[in-house]
């Protein structure tokens, strides 16, 4: 589904990735841990191909396409609605305007959003403009979600429905790279776990089962 | 099939500035009060008896043109930075040049709106008879608004992330607008003063050449603009 | 450095030349007819012309490469193309007027040569600006090498403008289809000019590019704070 293998990128001197290779099906979710500078941001941003990795190929089954991404910039425009945006987004991504109906009112209804589809999206709180932007990231259905702290500045109600959101996506064979400082959601999400560190993944295996708290240990053991 | 897609997404992500731009009408508005002053200072600072109409009016005309343009010019990249949706944009299975082709047509609309305003207050401020000459100076005015329109829209996906973006934005630009600006004038000037059409062909020409070489320039260039 | 040491050795000959060939011009080679003494200035005023115009296509070439190959190599020879292209075009800004004053009475005049390097230097100084706006080192180098390739796909169109205009400028004497019409001992001198500014173009490039590598070095090391290359 997604496949990395022997990624190198450096920013001048600093090295962001050093040698990631992984791979990750259909149905998995793999959880990214790591302090800042550790290169997860630039990994999902070579994985999503908006960065040419100096050495290295990344692979997402369905290309641009079938990728979606939640991250901290909402990418909406203010002075439009709701719904236009999510039109104007559809759109560049070719999804057919029955098709679009139909999986717009769903979201609307899943992110608690169906009152405020006419409203400019300048006009909402913070809370349903994070919601509107998972909106955003999921109305061309894609096969492959990346995100990038995507819980931040989510209000409870919204992080327990993109929790839901994810587990069902899983469940229907999509794969996630889930990069987050959340030990919680992340292992709670996750089928497997990744520790980043100056760019080199310093553990990766299948979560098997371990809680938040024991993740939480691994990971101080494995970056202290 | 590659062209209608390209063209598509042109057009939706043109559209999409230009209902952007029709909800928050600021830009348009600024333009349009910009182009009207400048007219009006114009006139109150010519002696009508010392230079004749004809000879300043192209001048006139092409100056108010391009500082409007170059108003213009920034809103199309500072609305992505804005609202933080150029990597959205660079995240889609779209062609980078689809983007540039978007925002150059939402840019040529917009200069051509201000354009409209102008050129009839043009006419009456400075009673220039423009109707005569109608279809070929529209034909002169479009073809050296895309000109200096598609070197600016490039130019101003670069200025939109340094720090004196709007300043920077005309200085880079001032050399390129030069030339067809010069022609422009030139050719404005004769058909003011009744020559046959079959003088400012020429000018057309050289306008038409110009026009293709730095679209297909600016098309090839752009991603080279937002590629990290 | 060795190569800075070059480019000053290079530089300091060619300094020497042109002063050798200022006293050629000025003592040895005859006195043009109806411009007089003034005239001299041609000798220093076209070959820097021909240089500053050539120096922005080597800059818009070497962009093209760069786009290409992403080696930091062709940038910084851009980069010190560009400022020396700049140097070349205010010494013809400058001696132009010199020259034009005692001819034809006025300092400045919208003629085609000084206005088209009037326009160079503008093209000169946007990609400079451009360059000093941008502090990351990568996206500096492709921006400025798109408003390289821009610049010199301009030089073209500026000519194609700047001859419109009715000039006083005197008309190309060298470069002409047929024999140039200079007389021998002028043309010689000329050519020794141009020679030299060759050298002078050669030699300054070589020196602002090894400065500019070794600023580089020098920032990686975190000695220097931002600045340009």
């Amino acid at each position: 589904m997604l496949r990395a293998e022997g990624l190198r990128h450096s920013f001048g001197a600093v090295r962001a990735l050093d040698d990631v290779s992984f791979s990750v099906q259909p149905g998995q979710t793999l959880a990214v841990f790591g302090p800042n500078g550790a290169g997860k941001t630039t990994l999902l941003k070579v994985l999503a191909g908006l960065i040419q990795p100096q050495r290295g190929r990344a692979q997402v089954d369905g290309g641009r396409r079938a990728i979606g991404w939640i991250g901290h910039q909402p990418q909406l425009y203010g002075q439009l609605t709701v719904r236009e945006n999510l039109r104007f987004w559809a759109s560049l991504y070719n999804v057919p305007e029955s098709e679009f109906l139909l999986r717009k009112d769903s979201l609307l209804v899943r992110l608690g959003l169906q009152d405020h589809e006419h409203r400019r999206v300048s006009e909402l709180s913070r809370g349903l403009v994070q919601r509107a932007a998972i909106a955003r990231a999921l109305i061309h259905d894609p096969r492959v979600l990346l995100l990038d702290e995507p819980f931040t500045g989510l209000d409870r109600m919204a992080a327990e429905e993109l929790r839901e959101l994810l587990s069902e996506d899983a469940a229907e064979g999509r794969a996630s790279v889930l990069v987050t400082h959340n030990v919680d959601e992340g292992a709670a999400l996750s089928t497997h776990i990744a520790f980043m560190r100056a760019g080199r993944f310093a553990h990766f295996a299948p979560r098997a089962g371990r809680g938040p708290e024991q993740v939480g240990e691994d990971y101080r053991n494995a970056i202290a | 099939m590659r062209s209608p897609k390209l063209l598509r997404h042109a057009w939706a992500v043109a559209s999409k500035d230009l209902l952007v731009e029709f909800r928050s009408r600021t830009a348009i508005l600024s333009a349009a009060v910009f182009v009207v002053l400048v007219l009006v200072v114009f006139n109150f600072g010519r002696d009508p008896t010392a230079i004749s109409n004809v000879d300043l009016a192209p001048s006139i005309l092409w100056v108010t043109f391009t500082f409007a343009a170059i108003l213009a010019l920034n809103r199309a990249f500072q609305l992505e930075l804005e609202n933080q949706a150029l990597d959205g944009l660079l995240l889609a299975p779209i062609e980078r040049s689809s983007i540039y082709l978007g925002k150059l047509i939402a840019n040529l609309v917009f200069v051509a709106g201000v354009e409209l305003i102008g050129l009839p207050l043009f006419a009456l401020f400075f009673n220039v008879p423009v109707l005569p000459y109608l279809l070929p100076l529209i034909a002169l005015i479009a073809l050296a608004t895309v000109g200096f329109v598609a070197v600016g829209t490039l130019f101003s996906a670069m200025t939109v992330r340094t720090r004196f973006a709007e300043l920077l934005l005309p200085v880079l630009l001032l050399p390129f607008m030069i030339p067809p600006l010069s022609w422009a004038v030139l050719a404005t000037g004769r058909l003011f003063a009744g020559r046959p059409l079959s003088e400012i062909a020429g000018w057309l020409n050289m306008l038409a050449v110009y026009d293709i070489v730095f679209v297909t320039l600016a098309l090839l260039l752009f991603p080279a603009t937002v590629n990290e | 450095m060795k190569m800075l040491r070059v480019g000053r050795w290079i530089t300091a000959v060619g300094l020497v030349l042109l002063a050798g060939v200022y006293v050629r011009a000025l003592a040895f080679t005859s006195i043009e007819q109806s411009q007089g003494l003034a005239q001299k200035i041609f000798y220093l005023h076209v070959p820097a012309a021909i240089w500053a115009e050539m120096a922005m296509i080597l800059v818009g070439l070497s962009s093209v490469f760069y786009l290409f190959t992403k080696d930091p190599r062709l940038d910084r020879f851009a980069a010190s193309s560009a400022e020396v292209g700049t140097i070349f075009c205010a010494i013809v800004l400058t001696t132009g007027p010199v020259w034009g004053k005692p001819i034809w009475g006025t300092w400045w005049t919208w003629d085609a040569r000084l206005t088209f390097t009037l326009f160079l230097f503008l093209l000169y100084v946007g990609y400079l600006l451009l360059r000093s706006a941008v502090p990351d080192p990568a996206m500096r180098a492709q921006y400025a090498a798109v408003l390289g390739i821009c610049g010199m796909c301009e030089v073209p169109f500026i000519h194609l403008s700047v001859y419109m205009f009715p000039t006083l400028h005197p008309m190309p004497i060298v470069l002409q289809p047929g024999r140039p019409k200079l007389p021998g001992d002028m043309l010689t001198t000329w050519l020794l000019s141009l020679g030299v500014f060759t050298l002078l173009y050669v030699g300054f490039v070589v020196q602002r590019y090894a400065l500019s590598y070794l600023r580089e070095q020098l920032e990686a090391v975190g000695e220097v704070g931002g600045g340009h290359a």
